[in-house]
């Protein structure tokens, strides 16, 4: 393989990566808070895209994505006051199957909002053919927002949860909710934060992916299959662990291609995410200490 | 006494002509049409022009009082793209509601499903589904309005030749559409002189396809991609072509016939060739085409009606609801005699072209059908020729 070939097929994986990336940061917000995988994770991601790329004929593209993530933020609290505030002590698996309910309601209500047709923001920066170049290497400005926007995600959320009062209590529910609830701290609201933040998330990965992969009201259970699986491999919970194996996942994938056709991309994918789970069953950069006090 | 009689015999005159004005417009009755259609799902996207096409037929027809006094009911049914819904609603269409014909399905796998149960009840079928399968062979209800796959695949092959194009590679879509395609570019590839260097198909969610480009530019004999699908990623690989600044010709199914996908691609999709029905390039055609009539009026309709662009998909609909009427027309709520009108139509202008049915063809189209078209400034114009 030549080095252009090489690199070539590098940024590829990186592309790949990066989007899988920003929507596993998601499912970790509401796995830390609750530890649940919020299935509708996957529509937050596609409600950022429609509702920006509507927006964008009102106002300028930044404010369009600053309005289509507080919105979507909005519609996450509602949806957990809604549905799961008020349930007495629920299980892990009927919270699980709430929210398939939830993507299954999503989807359908984009459907009739938005129509079945494919839409996309513009280009955050040139057009659809506009590529840096490093040597005979091409990779599209959009490529670089994305791992930009993941980046910041991961460093914002790190802060949040360290540093601030509010990531504390969020962090103190995850750990152990009865002891939180003795230190005063309103558990119910920190679940519902964390709906509004992993919404939150979701929307402005769908924004920064949407010129590149497209926006359709279906689009989030793909994204959201693959970002769970990132999620996994990385160890749940964690988000910085989650960009490197998205990453990780996104170079695997784009190789793969090189030597076996490309339908087998996924059977690929999957069955290394086996074997890696089979050798250390709390992914990647998880600590099976910290994983054995979870529910699952 | 003898008042009364004559009191009682004039009441009873006036409750029978009272009734008998009561019991009018049922005497006149309704005509059940069924439709099958993937409205929601995977292929909404031809499901829901398709539905809406047909039911803005119906409404028209009926606004101007029905066909020979009697109102038409169309009975859509969606199946979300599942074959087995597609089954058990054709049987429900054929049974208990009695419908005189059946319009749909929407893909190709849901038509083949469905061909069977349309034979068995004897009631015509007017599939809106691309694959030759369903007509080929013949089956005696069995008809479709959308242009045979091998018409899309010569036409691109022909424009190979004029370009001189012998080494090619081909994409496509892991879905019915893509997988039929692909295996009919292969087969015809060798009678044109075309070698296929590397044939690939990817997952119709695909998000993003730059490692498949990079393979396949990293063959330096490949003069030109063809790329055969129904799914986004039509847009998206003419993205990743042009990002890697491969500048190959692309060719696409008549799938790409959706100006969304050409608009989605932006500036990347300039220069795509690919072969469709003309509705694509209405207002190029010159008056004399015996299509522009029906092209335009399907065009205004369904625009001014629906507020969104007329695609091609919704003209399937459209075509088979208009031979549908027009047998019902000869055929009345006859089951028999419309599936004997519709295949006694003839040089019917229909949205996908110059329909003539017969025994032995029940699809009625010829390869002008289509016309090669190109994207110019984010817009389809018929193709010219390099």
């Amino acid at each position: 393989m030549s080095p252009d070939l090489f690199f070539q097929y590098l940024f590829a994986g990186i592309t790949y990566g990066s989007i899988y990336a920003v929507v596993a940061i998601g499912f970790n917000i509401i796995y830390n808070a609750t530890g649940i995988i919020n299935f509708a994770q996957g529509e937050f991601v596609m409600l950022g895209g429609m509702i920006s790329i509507s927006l964008l004929h009102f106002m300028p593209l930044p404010l369009a994505i600053a309005s289509a993530v507080a919105l979507t933020m909005l519609i996450g609290a509602a949806i957990e006051i809604l549905f799961i505030r008020w349930l007495q002590s629920p299980s892990v698996m009927r919270m699980i199957i709430i929210t398939i309910g939830i993507s299954i309601l999503l989807k359908e209500v984009a459907l009739h909002i938005w129509g079945e047709s494919i839409r996309s923001l513009p280009y955050f920066y040139g057009n659809e053919i506009t590529t840096f170049s490093i040597g005979s290497v091409h990779i599209s400005p959009q490529v670089v927002w994305v791992i930009l926007a993941s980046a910041v995600m991961v460093a914002g959320l790190n802060l949040f949860f360290k540093s601030t009062p509010i990531g504390r209590e969020m962090r103190a529910c995850s750990a152990n909710r009865t002891a939180a609830l003795l230190c005063g701290i309103n558990a119910r609201n920190m679940v519902t934060l964390s709906f509004m933040l992993s919404a939150g998330i979701g929307a402005l990965a769908g924004c920064v992916m949407s010129p590149i992969t497209y926006t359709q009201y279906d689009s989030g259970s793909a994204l959201a299959l693959k970002g769970f699986t990132v999620a996994i491999l990385g160890g749940l919970g964690n988000s910085g662990a989650a960009v490197l194996a998205g990453i990780l996942l996104g170079i695997i994938e784009a190789f793969s291609v090189s030597v076996v056709p490309l339908a087998f991309q996924d059977a690929i994918s999957i069955a290394i995410l086996l074997v890696i789970l089979f050798v250390k069953p709390h992914g990647l950069f998880g600590s099976g200490d910290a994983a054995r006090l979870k529910d699952f | 006494m003898k008042r009364s009689i004559k009191c009682l015999a004039l009441g009873g005159a006036a409750c029978c002509l009272a009734l008998s004005t009561m019991l009018a417009p049922a005497w006149a009755g309704t005509v059940k049409v069924g439709a099958i259609f993937a409205v929601t799902g995977p292929a909404s996207f031809l499901g829901g022009p398709e539905a809406r096409s047909a039911q803005m037929i119906v409404d028209e027809i009926n606004k101007a009082g029905g066909i020979n006094g009697d109102t038409i009911e169309l009975i859509v049914k969606d199946t979300a793209g599942h074959s087995e819904k597609a089954v058990s609603f054709a049987k429900q269409l054929i049974e208990e509601d009695k419908v005189v014909a059946i319009i749909g399905p929407s893909t190709s796998g849901e038509s083949m499903a469905v061909k069977k149960i349309a034979e068995a009840g004897k009631t015509t079928l007017i599939s809106c589904a691309a694959a030759e399968v369903i007509v080929n062979p013949v089956a005696k209800h069995v008809f479709k309005t959308p242009q045979k796959d091998s018409f899309a695949a010569q036409m691109i092959f022909e424009e190979m030749q004029r370009l001189g194009i012998t080494t090619i590679a081909i994409t496509a879509g892991n879905d019915g559409f893509g997988k039929a395609g692909k295996a009919q570019l292969e087969k015809m590839a060798p009678t044109y002189g075309v070698k296929v260097a590397i044939s690939e198909t990817y997952d119709s969610k695909a998000t993003d396809l730059s490692a498949l480009v990079a393979k396949l530019k990293s063959d330096v004999s490949i003069q030109a991609v063809i790329n055969w699908s129904v799914v986004p990623a039509q847009a998206i690989i003419a993205k990743n072509m042009r990002q890697v600044g491969w500048e190959v010709p692309l060719f696409q199914s008549h799938g790409f016939g959706n100006i969304k996908y050409a608009q989605a691609a932006g500036v990347a999709a300039e220069g795509i060739i690919f072969p469709c029905g003309r509705l694509l390039v209405v207002d190029q055609l010159e008056e004399s085409n015996p299509q522009k009539a029906r092209l335009v009026q399907y065009k205004s309709d369904y625009e001014t009606k629906y507020k969104e662009d007329a695609s091609a998909f919704g003209g399937y609909a459209y075509d088979a609801m208009n031979m549908v009427v027009e047998a019902i027309k000869k055929g009345g709520n006859d089951r028999a005699k419309v599936r004997d009108a519709v295949e006694g139509l003839e040089n019917f202008a229909g949205v996908g072209g110059m329909f003539s049915f017969s025994p032995a063809d029940h699809n009625g189209l010829t390869i002008d059908s289509f016309a090669m078209m190109t994207v110019k400034d984010g817009a389809f114009i018929l193709y010219q020729g390099k």
